[in-house]
């Protein structure tokens, strides 16, 4: 089992296996999670009973909570693999990191707007500047944008790895700041639903069970994107080497 | 000791000491990282004097009052255990209702919250007709979201 599993870490660790192992994890990943996401979407966004005090508006629960869950996830994979990168000089892991940062911009930038829609129905405001949660949520926005600015601005990969590997792992330390805005301080937004003390806020299954889809499912085709995004970066680093021209002159990889 | 050894610890290191200077800083900074400051610490007269600032609470049940033919409303904002009127002028959301939370901006005059704005502020729970119904069975003040007063108010 310990030889297996060391056989498949190393394999997994150099690019050209990666390259021709990785469709077959995409299509584990995206299969599932897409399916997920398209049951999620209608039971939640159709069919749900609506919430007694929202009305329909609750049913922005359905976008917003994966997507901002998934903004600090797609953080935490940022700063770990940079981590790996900088302490075991494995080049996937940077590749990794450097995939995970405009997916994750993308998921922080949908969880502050579908949230800032819904607060302007249901709180009566857009945003609110003092708020601890919008705040530290903006700056995860903040650092994804200048995690792949910093990026850009240095022409050398192996020196640009570095650089953005130590802004992601010094960035992380807002993820628990996040994830507790809420419940260390005074705040507009609330608190958890689903990792409530005493069971989730959430009762009724038929609104339960497409949140937990969605979720699931978004996680899943965030895994999928990541994979396919690394792929290609993996591609372009390893472009001068011999398993790429190869490739490529073979003809037979699927570019 | 390896060379990836010694990453390991450098950056292991670096970690925890960012991780502690951030909690110290947040421990500091603490009351200026609340939105809004509780009944409570109002009453106790715990509230900056010479500026605006917000206050969260329930709204009592029955306290709501509108003056007829203007937009002046007041209400009594409670956290259970303190209450402090409040008074706006405007027009309120429409989850901003007896027995739920809100979040409000302004400036105390004598015992009363001026307020300038009102935030409803929703609580983690979401609850369908169907749940409600069950729930109104069991107990009607849960479903109504009017939850047990505390202790006495000591100001």
């Amino acid at each position: 089992m310990w030889t297996f599993l060391k056989k498949l870490y190393h394999q997994l660790a150099s690019p050209p296996h990666f390259y021709r192992l990785s469709p077959t994890f995409i299509l584990w990943l995206a299969v599932p999670g897409y399916l997920l996401i398209l049951y999620g979407t209608i039971a939640g966004l159709v069919y749900a009973p609506v919430d007694i005090v929202q009305g329909e508006r609750f049913r922005m629960i359905y976008v917003h909570v994966p997507a901002a869950y998934l903004s600090m996830m797609a953080y935490m994979i940022m700063a770990i693999a940079g981590g790996i990168g900088l302490i075991w000089r494995l080049k996937l892991a940077h590749a990794v990191a450097a995939s995970a940062a405009p997916i994750g911009m993308a998921f922080t930038f949908l969880a502050l707007a579908t949230g800032s829609i819904w607060g302007a129905s249901t709180w009566g405001t857009w945003w609110e500047w003092a708020d601890p949660r919008l705040m530290s949520e903006l700056v995860l926005l903040f650092l994804f944008i200048g995690y792949m600015a910093l990026r850009g601005a240095i022409d050398d990969t192996t020196r640009a790895d570095k650089a953005s590997a130590v802004l992601a792992m010094v960035g992380a330390v807002n993820i628990p700041i996040i994830h507790y805005s809420v419940e260390w301080w005074t705040s507009l937004h609330q608190g958890s639903t689903l990792l409530k003390e005493g069971g989730s806020g959430m009762q009724d299954t038929a609104q339960l069970y497409p949140l937990l889809a969605v979720i699931f499912g978004f996680t899943f085709a965030f895994g999928a994107m990541l994979l396919r995004r690394a792929r290609t970066e993996v591609l372009i680093r390893e472009r001068r080497t011999r398993w790429v021209k190869e490739l490529v002159l073979s003809n037979e990889g699927d570019l | 000791m390896k060379a990836r050894h010694q990453r390991l610890l450098a950056v292991g290191l670096v970690v925890a000491g960012l991780a502690i200077a951030s909690a110290l800083t947040l421990r500091m900074f603490s009351e200026n990282m609340m939105f809004f400051v509780e009944i409570t610490d109002v009453r106790a007269g715990n509230y900056p004097a010479d500026r605006n600032f917000r206050i969260g609470g329930l709204i009592e049940e029955g306290s709501m009052h509108r003056e007829e033919g203007s937009l002046d409303i007041s209400f009594v904002v409670t956290d259970l255990t303190c209450d402090v009127e409040l008074v706006y002028t405007g027009v309120l959301p429409d989850m901003v209702v007896e027995g739920k939370g809100i979040v409000a901006h302004g400036r105390m005059d004598g015992d009363v919250f001026v307020a300038d704005e009102v935030l409803a502020k929703h609580d983690e729970n979401y609850v369908s007709p169907e749940i409600a119904e069950t729930m109104t069975q069991h107990a009607e003040s849960v479903a109504a979201g009017a939850a047990e007063r505390g202790p006495e108010c000591p100001h």
